[in-house]
């Protein structure tokens, strides 16, 4: 993906986090995608929810498929290692890369056409594995880079910029997500920055598969009266249910809510997410619930946002292989090769 | 008068998939090992789990011939569905056994071969209760039968039997019975032994009986690959099978119990490319065993890796195509498709065993390879090397071994630098030092599929492309001097004729070179081992006027590759080609050279 250079300037007022780096340091080149585009948008989220969990850009991987969503990476963390894999396969990339070093921070980066349509079956077997992963899916209904076709997210009924209306059923990321046994399902949106990092930091510390949905409009091709992906239409219908907050270890909560609005789930290493619910009586942790209350609001053209469902105690990919703690990559090759001796005695068997 | 056959003959048993005949199989074939006689094992199976006909097929030959012999001396006809087929191929003189506990039609009958009826069935039913393992003790009974037939020593069958079943002392006493009843009836009833027959020949000590599957998998497990990834598809199957039979007895931590390795089912071969190119990428040894079909899904992330320049193991066990073909049965017709695998300007550097032994030596040759050049590379096995049973010299390790991990910098050396350029080259082979991920910001660079330009930045400007591109031309000469050369055979007498081949057609080149030398033709016999062809494979071709390249395929890919590679004159390359399914025979090589120089074969 094409890109400027961004000129840098040192403010004096900005902050560093603590490991000593500025939010600067998490930012990438200039991007090429449209002025406006809601990726844009995410990519800044994504920067501010790292700096402020003060993770070594070293630690982390960031991953995505082909498209406009798939360019993004490169306009972000530019001290990590990132690969811009082919289309709809960000998953298995992901998952050889976690196999191969379980210690790093993984990012994978997809959109709507790269995740619903070509790599459908990647996506659900990231889920299915429960990888211990941050899967963003930039969701704008439409194909850009192509211009302007309609994906597999977009809503039947929803116009295109050409004037078509869209036949078919949508295929909705999140309770697809849900009802494939995923651990943790969010929905944001490009054009509210504050929920989305929240989002974003809860699903990277996470231990399992983070799907996180984010409406993010195309300004180009799908942000005219008649779509249901456009920024108008999308703040017109949005219905947050849910706010999260990541606590670390031993952090004193700030916080404070009424009885009754806040659930604490409580993350393996002493951390913990705080939700906060902003529709009463929304419970992220209820499955069925969770199912019933998205169908509602989906009939009603309503775009629910937050932490929609959450299950920290599924085993991700390396509890259920039982994999050694030690990155595969770091075993020592004594520890990998029986040696000459043990290929003798082997052998004996073999005549 | 049929003609004494001692230690050169062929057993063919044909018996129902499913009926548990692999064991009796295995311990025929064991037993005439540890006589000290070289012997093969070829199992044609269908695909299917249960109820088709499947055979397996045993050649005993003194002269240490393992290619498929189209002769049938000894025939266990327990399949009444192939029964008449299976006799028709009996050549004449030869001897069959057959169940005589049901009546036999009269028209399949054949004057020229002794039918030796042993009632198996109704000897079991006798003696066993239990009516799975009486169609069991059915298949060991026919061990004794052919054990009194033709001399197979009874002591050392004990020996397996009682080795077999070490930890199950009431299944020795099962077997032990068994094979008393086939034995003790045939000794009985028929003269014994036949003139076909097995003679204690010395040992094969130094051997071991193996499948190219299991010697593949040995290779990873030495080659300290810790990912493997991979979707089942046969013949490639046993293959993982075996990988993680391994893993669980070597690679547990004895301390906490974890596995040092992951071992990931795919969805589909597309992700298990993608695991391997993303473990690959992080630092792991990763590898995926394929067949065909699994390679043209593959191909996009073989494109990918290529030009990414990610190292990648790919294990293609062969199969018979185009499209889903023959999955049980043997070819050699992905070379082609390998060589150049994916779209645009590609190239690969494949390995090309031709037996279990160097299955297991290129495995760990494929991962050097692989990280030294920052490339995919393949494994070119089949299904004849890698399901079926070969006798090959012991495996031999060099504890001394360490991985080539190429050019991988560490934090250190980043910092060393004034700057980190991914794709730049410093010295000349072609080959640009990588970074892991995880080592420092300053090592950080992003990999992608798209225009990049040796800073790995994208780029649409054509010099930046072609730089790369370019690069990569530099990079197939270096693999070009370090992939595994040629074997070469010379003639007895100086000789204008060459035969190029490659795999598992080497036993019946070798097979056919003695028959050829003994109607007086003579040629130079060179094996290939590897694409890039190296420079003594060019001199080979060169130096010989008539070339026959023999190979199972239709379309003579082997030798397409050689005019391609070795520019040289399409005329002078003689086709010899096998490729109905079944592993070429030593007869087609002989008959495809002697058609050429126009002279008959002698019967």
């Amino acid at each position: 993906m094409s890109f400027i250079k961004k000129p840098r300037i040192e403010l004096p007022t900005q902050q560093r986090n603590d490991i000593g780096l500025l939010e600067r340091d998490y930012e990438g080149p200039m991007s090429t995608l449209c002025a406006g585009c809601g990726h844009d948008s995410i990519s800044a989220a994504i920067v501010r929810a790292f700096w402020e969990l003060s993770i070594p850009p070293e630690k982390v991987i960031k991953l995505s498929g082909i498209g406009c969503s798939s360019k993004t990476p490169a306009y972000l963390l530019p001290g990590s290692h990132g690969f811009n894999s082919v289309h709809g396969r960000m998953p298995s990339v992901a998952t050889g890369a976690l196999a191969g070093n379980r210690d790093l921070v993984c990012i994978g980066i997809s959109g709507d056409g790269d995740s619903l349509s070509i790599g459908f079956g990647q996506f659900g077997h990231a889920v299915r594995r429960n990888l211990n992963m941050l899967y963003l899916i930039e969701n704008n209904g439409v194909y850009g880079l192509t211009k302007g076709q309609f994906s597999a997210a977009a809503d039947k009924g929803s116009k295109a910029k050409r004037g078509d209306i869209n036949q078919w059923k949508n295929i909705d990321p999140v309770s697809t997500a849900i009802s494939m046994g995923s651990s943790f399902v969010a929905r944001g949106f490009s054009g509210d920055r504050e929920q989305l990092v929240t989002l974003i930091k809860a699903g990277i510390m996470h231990p399992g598969c983070a799907i996180v949905d984010v409406v993010s409009p195309c300004v180009t091709f799908n942000n005219h009266p008649g779509s249901t992906k456009s920024y108008t239409y999308t703040r017109d219908h949005y219905h947050p249910v849910s706010q999260a907050d990541f606590v670390p270890p031993a952090t004193e909560i700030r916080t404070s809510y009424a009885e009754g609005e806040s659930t604490v789930v409580a993350l393996h290493d002493g951390s913990s997410l705080h939700l906060k619910k902003t529709d009463s009586g929304y419970d992220a942790t209820n499955r069925s619930r969770v199912m019933r209350f998205l169908e509602q609001q989906r009939a009603r053209g309503e775009v629910v946002t937050g932490l929609l469902y959450i299950n920290t105690e599924l085993p991700e990919m390396h509890d259920i292989y039982r994999t050694s703690a030690t990155p595969m990559k770091d075993l020592e090759f004594e520890k990998l090769n029986p040696g000459s001796s043990v290929l003798a005695e082997l052998q004996a068997r073999m005549r | 008068m049929t003609q004494q056959r001692v230690n050169d003959f062929v057993i063919k048993i044909g018996t129902v998939n499913g009926t548990g005949s692999a064991s009796a199989n295995n311990l025929l074939l064991k037993a005439l090992f540890r006589m000290g006689i070289p012997v093969t094992g070829k199992n044609l199976f269908p695909s299917n789990i249960q109820g088709l006909p499947t055979w397996y097929g045993i050649r005993a030959n003194r002269d240490g011939y393992m290619s498929r012999s189209l002769r049938v001396d000894v025939l266990v006809a327990l399949n009444n569905q192939t029964y008449q087929r299976d006799m028709e191929n009996l050549c004449p003189g030869g001897f069959m056994v057959y169940d005589s506990t049901w009546p036999r039609a009269k028209q399949l009958n054949r004057d020229d071969i002794t039918v030796l009826g042993v009632p198996l069935a109704k000897m079991c039913n006798e003696n066993f209760s239990d009516a799975r393992v009486r169609i069991l003790m059915k298949n060991i009974a026919y061990v004794g039968v052919l054990a009194a037939l033709m001399s197979i020593d009874t002591q050392v069958l004990q020996t397996l039997i009682e080795e077999t079943f070490a930890s199950k002392p009431k299944l020795i006493e099962s077997n032990l019975k068994a094979m008393g009843l086939g034995y003790d009836y045939t000794m009985e009833n028929f003269t014994c032994p036949l003139p076909v027959r097995a003679e204690t020949m010395g040992d094969n000590r130094k051997h071991i009986m193996i499948d190219g599957n299991s010697a593949a998998a040995l290779g990873c497990l030495y080659a300290g690959a810790t990912v493997g990834a991979w979707y089942p598809i046969t013949p490639s199957t046993s293959m993982m099978d075996a990988f993680k039979k391994y893993c669980k007895t070597y690679r547990i931590d004895a301390q906490t119990g974890k596995k040092n390795y992951c071992i990931i089912q795919a969805e589909d071969e597309l992700a298990a490319a993608g695991m391997v190119v993303g473990a690959n990428w992080v630092g792991a040894r990763a590898f995926t065993p394929t067949s065909g079909p699994g390679i043209s899904l593959m191909s996009e992330f073989i494109g990918f890796a290529y030009y990414a320049e990610i190292p990648a193991v790919f294990f293609n066990v062969q199969r018979v195509g185009p499209s889903t073909g023959m999955p049980t049965r043997t070819q050699q017709c992905d070379i082609m498709a390998c060589a150049y695998a994916s779209h645009g300007d590609t190239q690969h550097p494949l390995l090309l065993p031709a037996n279990p032994h160097e299955c297991f030596e290129m495995a760990v040759k494929a991962f050097d390879l692989a990280e030294h050049l920052q490339t995919p590379v393949f494994v070119l096995s089949d299904l004849d090397i890698g399901m079926n049973d070969w006798m090959i010299p012991e495996l031999e390790w060099d504890d001394t071994y360490r991985p080539n991990r190429g050019k991988v910098l560490n934090s250190e050396e980043v910092e060393e630098l004034e700057k980190f350029c991914r794709y730049l080259d410093s010295d000349g082979d072609g080959i640009a030092p990588r970074t892991l991920p995880g080592v420092s910001p300053k090592a950080a660079y992003f990999v992608r599929g798209s225009g990049h330009n040796k800073n790995a930045l994208y780029t649409e400007n054509s010099d930046e492309y072609q730089e790369i591109i370019d690069r990569l031309l530099v990079k197939w000469k270096t693999a070009r001097k370090r992939v595994p050369g040629p074997v070469l055979e010379p003639a007895a007498e100086k000789t204008s004729i060459g035969i190029i081949a490659y795999g598992s057609s080497d036993g019946a080149v070798t097979e056919a070179l003695d028959g050829l030398a003994a109607m007086g033709i003579h040629a130079d016999y060179m094996r290939v081992r590897a694409f890039p062809f190296d420079d003594e494979v060019t001199g080979f071709v060169k130096s010989h006027e008539t070339i026959f390249v023999v190979e199972q395929n239709r379309d003579a890919q082997l030798r397409s590759l050689l005019i391609l590679e070795t520019n040289t004159d399409a005329q002078k390359l003689v086709p010899v080609l096998h490729y109905n399914g079944m592993p070429i025979p030593a007869q087609c090589v002989v008959e495809g050279v002697c058609a050429h120089m126009r002279v008959e074969v002698m019967a």
